[in-house]
């Protein structure tokens, strides 16, 4: 009767295991990796033994040298973790750096010129025109829920005018509940709860923000974009207050050869409503491409708030009257700079950052 | 919507150019968004017999066809494959001119003359269709020879595409376009022919209609006519709507169509022969019935939909057998369609609640011409005349046709129609114009709303086709937008408001503006990254947190609202770094978010229908993140960058301590806190960013150092956070000052700002303490390092002697001692 080859097969798989917990570095790991699983290891020799069996008797010593195999690559694997993880550490240590002793006054400072958002400077010089003209600024929250962006601007759930905005909806409180605001008119509604509740009208401000469509971005359109939106709360306040403030900006911003005109249009929170169109700032109103050859572009929209609006807010429409008027920013920064393709904006390249001041 | 000049002719007398219409048209906020000419440049093609159809050696994509149009057999090279021997097409013989000039000449190819072309619908600006070639007898009965402008019965037509607004369902039709402009011009408005029914027999029994659901079917009108006979339109009905862009089906569905388009009003033609009990009703749909609509897909009726307000309701049409035939007002389905067998016509006119058919149309994901009308809301009164229009239309090719005495006519609910009250000041209050009652009255009345003066106020009753006129004082909006629009905006004066409160801007935004241009002045360029990121960069630096998560985004890797900037810059550095423009300083003030659940603060606010629902919503923090990827740049030039801009922000003492506390998207033994001294508050961290981050966000940077600062605006912004140093000036000493060096031994566990603190604090004559330089070598006892300060003192009433800088030395080495700091 011969011994079978696996006789010794738990003492052997005990000194592997000894020999994986021996191995202190990375390197000796790779080294000793071909001797402790690999094909000069005790195992390939174990396995190449088992030839030399019946069939039956081979296929038990194979599971059983399988399992040995198993533990053993199971123990390197864990020691390969553990190795990993102090090299790591070691690295990170030997890489310590205390901030506090950085010597401020002796660090290099390479000579090198900044330079602005394009957006972000052309919303500081929007919102500059409007504070010159009486307004303050406002800030409101990129997520809001469909109350303030929708409901309370007279855009009830389900209605068909939730459809004139792509709009993201966050996974949040019941479905369509949150969203990232499709325009900056939520600000509108937090300004006048917010004056209703301290007594505060008359308001007089202007909204800058970031607001969200989803929409593929395209040389026109962004998914992101920014918006500026102006609020006009007040006594007697008529659409000729609207269509001067409109037209007083244009010229002020633009320039004073461009005048703007009035259209009528629809928008769930004003009535009346007003598509804005300035003269055209390529051909100057001569008549282009870029305006269809009618001398004026498109650039906002604008009305008297809705009765409905004043309601949801809490504010008396026989006292107050005002007026909103909203665009985006990009759209002047594009008209402004004649940017081809509005995705420029968003793709941080130096080469293009570094074009303007 | 594609509206013809010769079709609005049939209502008002319009002598103005495609141009000049065009103006008063957007004036009156029907915005053209373009002119098409149609049938111009069409005078010269033929109508031509297809005679002959051959392969042409070596070409598989083009064939040469011999056809006849008059003068014997031509040779032409054709690509389309949609014809058949025998077919009449449309021939542009050598010397012709297309629409838009292209100019027809005799070609080679492929050792093959061809004379001319055969045109498609496209080619010769007759509608969208270029699947192939316009067969000519689809549509008329040809004749080889004959123009194709006088075989069509065409006249050269100019279309005006025309962009209606949500709240006008009444401009969304010819009719309705029409009327504007008779009032605007001041003409009459004309009314097209309409058909009478027929005396005799009567419509019910032999037919019947009911309404189920009264709330969302404001009624039903079922007209029968008899004696149909389904063929093709005559031909000025198919040009009628190709150019509307509708393509022409049959003389029964034609004419349903241009009724639609003609006065706004959809209706369905059933064939009564497969119509059980020729009954039709309008009910609820029951939940687990399903219907297959005309466009082949099988749909589960009457079950809930996602969103606010949504609960499943669909309207249906059912036979006598209760058997659904179609989504009321949306689309039909197969089993009752008109079809060339058909004879008796069950005609359905109808009023929906828009509503209803929004949410079901929504939900469906089914839009159709019907649908997009009934949503925003037909007049209520329109249903029994375009029954007649219809027989009126269908009678052009069914002379023979009867219309059954007394149709069908069912009421459910419809909408309230308000009597609107204007007070004497409302025009001028809301315009800034006063307006006669006169001018008011003529705008009213030409837009057929009813107007009565009673003392000084005038009360107007829309018309029932104006659903969007709304009651009360926004009613009064509604109907003052409508005076104003029709006296055109143009004409309404312009006045800038002035007021005494101030504008500008808060300490908030102020900050924000300066340290904006702190940082560009500092060399960083501003930059704009997502808002929205992977869950792979959230869970870098935030595992296991909740996260902020967008339902439904365009990309997969952009569904998560980021909760740090750092990714999104490091990212953006890292394809800088690729175009070779990597040596850079990028800067972005932005929003971050973190989840109600992950935060000790939620935001509440009001959301859900109605707005009765207290809602968490994220928080929204506002940070300022630079990253610095200059050639040497490292978390010792980010703690530069810091020092710097900390100085020019006016901090008066924020501490950089190296607590391993920060972020995991910073590196672990490279980053510090930055911590305000007096109230202990954290303002943000500084150091480097995360090796292992780096190597996933920027590959190509290869093991480049990127530092990094990301300051929290909301604590910078708070004074009782953010110390600022005192705004009373201190005028310095006019004495001269001492100054002398001391270094220190001092354990790793004292932070060199700490040890200057302490000594600044020590006596009244230390003006100032500042670190310059920092010494670590073999010598010192472990767990040390020699710090070295540049110490001036200095006293406003004298020059200091010797004794007392000495004293003060003494003092300053009392106070290192006291922190276990050792005078080297
Ligand atoms: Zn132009």
């Amino acid at each position: 009767m011969t011994t079978s080859p696996l006789a010794n097969l738990a003492t052997q798989t005990t000194e592997l295991l000894a020999a994986v917990h021996a191995l202190s570095t990375f390197e000796a790991l790779r080294e000793a990796e071909p001797f402790i699983t690999g094909k000069r290891s005790i195992l390939s020799t174990l396995q190449k033994s088992l030839g030399g069996l019946e069939p039956e008797a081979r296929r038990a010593a194979g599971a059983q040298l399988q399992e040995a195999r198993r533990t053993v690559e199971a123990a390197l694997e864990i020691r390969r973790s553990e190795l990993a993880l102090a090299a790591r550490a070691e690295l990170l240590e030997s890489d310590r750096l205390d901030l506090g002793d950085v010597v401020v006054s002796a660090v290099r400072w390479p000579a090198s010129v900044g330079h602005p958002s394009l957006v972000a400077s052309t919303q500081r010089e929007l919102e500059d025109v409007f504070i010159a003209m009486g307004f303050t600024v406002s800030d409101g929250p990129e997520v809001e829920s469909d109350w303030y962006n929708f409901e309370a601007l007279n855009i009830p759930p389900a209605h068909p005018a939730r459809g004139m905005w792509d709009t993201f909806y966050v996974e949040m409180g019941e479905p369509e509940t949150v969203v990232l605001r499709t325009h900056t008119s939520p600000t509108q509604i937090h300004l006048m709860e917010g004056a209703v509740e301290n007594g505060s009208l008359p308001i007089h401000s202007v909204m800058p923000g970031r607001c969200y469509r989803r929409d593929t971005p395209d040389a026109r359109h962004l998914a992101t974009f920014h918006q500026i939106e102006g609020l006009v709360v007040d006594r007697g306040i008529t659409f000729a207050d609207l269509a001067g403030v409109i037209e007083t900006f244009t010229r002020k911003y633009f320039g004073p050869d461009i005048s703007s005109r009035l259209r009528p249009a629809f928008f769930p929170f004003t009535e009346p409503s007003a598509e804005f169109e300035i003269t055209c700032t390529i051909c100057r109103g001569e008549g282009c491409r870029t305006c269809s050859h009618t001398g004026w572009i498109e650039l906002g929209g604008c009305g008297m708030l809705d009765p409905a609006v004043f309601e949801a807010v809490g504010i008396d429409g026989d006292e107050w009257s005002g007026f909103a008027f909203g665009f985006g920013i990009e759209r002047c920064v594009q008209m402004r700079h004649q940017i081809a393709d509005m995705r420029a904006l968003i793709e941080n390249d130096v080469r293009f950052l570094r074009q303007f001041s | 919507m594609r509206i013809s000049l010769s079709w609005l002719r049939e209502f008002v007398e319009l002598d103005e150019s495609a141009e000049e219409l065009r103006l008063v048209l957007d004036d009156l906020g029907l915005v053209v968004e373009g002119i098409e000419h149609v049938g111009e440049g069409l005078g010269d093609v033929i109508v031509a017999r297809i005679d002959e159809i051959r392969a042409i050696e070596g070409a598989d994509r083009v064939r040469l066809v011999v056809v006849d149009a008059g003068n014997g057999p031509l040779e032409i090279v054709c690509g389309a494959t949609n014809f058949a021997l025998g077919n009449h097409v449309p021939l542009a013989p050598v010397g012709a001119i297309l629409p838009g000039g292209f100019v027809i000449a005799e070609r080679k190819m492929r050792g093959v003359t061809s004379n001319g072309m055969l045109c498609s619908s496209r080619e010769l600006g007759l509608s969208d269709d270029h699947a192939g070639l316009m067969i000519l007898d689809d549509l008329i009965t040809p004749r080889v020879g004959q123009g194709l402008l006088e075989a069509l019965s065409l006249t050269p037509d100019i279309v005006f595409d025309i962009s209606v607004e949500g709240n006008r369902p009444d401009a969304w039709s010819v009719a309705g376009v029409a009327r504007d402009l008779a009032t605007r011009l001041g003409r009459p408005l004309s009314s097209p022919p309409l058909a009478q029914p027929d005396a005799g027999e009567s419509s019910s029994p032999f037919a019947s209609a009911g309404i189920d659901a009264p709330d969302l079917c404001g009624r039903l009108t079922v007209s029968v006519l008899r004696g149909v006979k389904v063929g093709p339109s005559p031909s000025w009905i198919a040009q009628r709507l190709q150019t509307a862009g509708m393509r022409p089906i049959s003389n029964v569905v034609d004419a349903s169509n241009l009724v639609m388009l003609e006065l706004g009003q959809p209706t369905h033609p059933y064939d009564a022969s497969s119509v059980a009990g020729r009954t039709l009703r309008a009910r609820r749909a029951r939940s687990g019935e399903v219907l297959t609509t005309l466009d082949g897909v099988q749909r589960e009726l009457a079950k809930a939909g996602r969103g606010l307000g949504d609960t499943g309701e669909d309207c249906v049409i059912v036979d006598g057998d209760d058997r659904v035939l179609g989504l009321a007002g949306i689309m039909g389905g197969a089993s009752s369609e008109i079809n060339d067998a058909t004879t008796d016509v069950l005609l359905e006119a109808a009023f929906f609640d828009p509503m209803t058919i929004a949410r079901s149309s929504k939900r469906h994901s089914l839009r159709s011409e019907a649908s997009n009308r009934f949503e925003r809301g037909v007049d209520p009164q329109l249903a029994l005349r375009a029954a007649a229009r219809f027989v009126e239309i269908l009678r052009e090719s069914v002379p023979s046709l009867q219309w059954m005495a007394d149709p069908l006519d069912v009421w459910g609910e419809t909408p309230h129609v308000p009597t609107v009250v204007l007070r004497p000041s409302d025009v001028e209050r809301a315009l800034g114009i006063s307006l006669s009652h006169a001018e008011v009255s003529r705008i009213l009345e030409g837009l057929g709303f009813a107007t009565r003066l009673d003392r000084d106020q005038i009360s107007v009753v829309p018309p029932s086709a104006r659903l969007d006129i709304r009651s009360g004082a926004a009613g009064r909006a509604d109907v003052i937008e409508e005076i104003a629009r029709l006296y055109s905006y143009r004409r309404l004066p312009r006045r800038t408001p002035s007021w005494p409160e101030p504008g500008g801007l808060t300490d908030r935004q102020k900050l924000r503006r300066h340290v904006r241009d702190v940082i560009v002045d500092l060399g960083a360029f501003e930059a704009w990254t997502p808002t929205l990121g992977s869950d792979a960069d959230f869970d870098f630096v935030h595992p296991g947190t909740e996260r902020v998560r967008v339902t439904n985004p365009l990309a997969s890797d952009e569904s998560v609202l980021r909760a740090t900037m750092i990714p999104g810059l490091a990212r953006a550095w890292g394809r800088n770094v690729e175009r070779g423009t990597g040596d850079v300083v990028l800067g972005e003030i932005g929003m971050v978010f973190s989840h109600p659940l992950a935060t000790e603060n939620p935001r509440t606010t009001k959301g859900g229908a109605g707005g009765l629902v207290a809602l968490q919503l994220p928080v929204e923090t506002e940070h300022l993140t630079v990253v610095l990827g200059r050639d040497d740049d490292d978390a010792t030039t980010a703690v530069a960058f810091w020092a710097v801009l900390a100085d020019r922000l006016g901090l008066a003492d924020v501490v950089v301590r190296s607590d391993e506390s920060a972020p995991r998207a910073f590196h672990p033994t490279r980053s510090a806190s930055l911590v305000d001294r007096a109230s202990g508050a954290t303002l943000g961290h500084v150091g480097e960013i995360d090796d292992q981050l780096l190597g996933q966000l920027a590959p190509s940077a290869n093991a480049r150092r990127l530092g990094v600062i990301d300051v929290d605006l909301d604590v910078l912004c708070d004074p009782s956070l953010a110390t600022r140093v005192s705004h009373l000036a201190e005028v310095p000493s006019r004495y001269p000052s001492a100054v002398i060096d001391l270094a220190f031994v001092t354990p790793s566990s004292v932070h060199a700002q700490d040890l200057a603190f302490a000594l600044r604090s020590t006596s009244e004559l230390v003006e100032d303490v500042e670190l310059f330089d920092v010494y670590l070598d073999a010598s010192l006892p472990a767990g040390t390092r020699s710090l070295a300060f540049n110490i001036r003192f200095s006293s406003d009433e004298r020059t200091l002697s010797e004794g007392e800088v000495v004293g003060a030395r003494e003092a300053l080495i009392a106070t290192g001692a006291t922190l276990g700091a050792v005078l080297r």
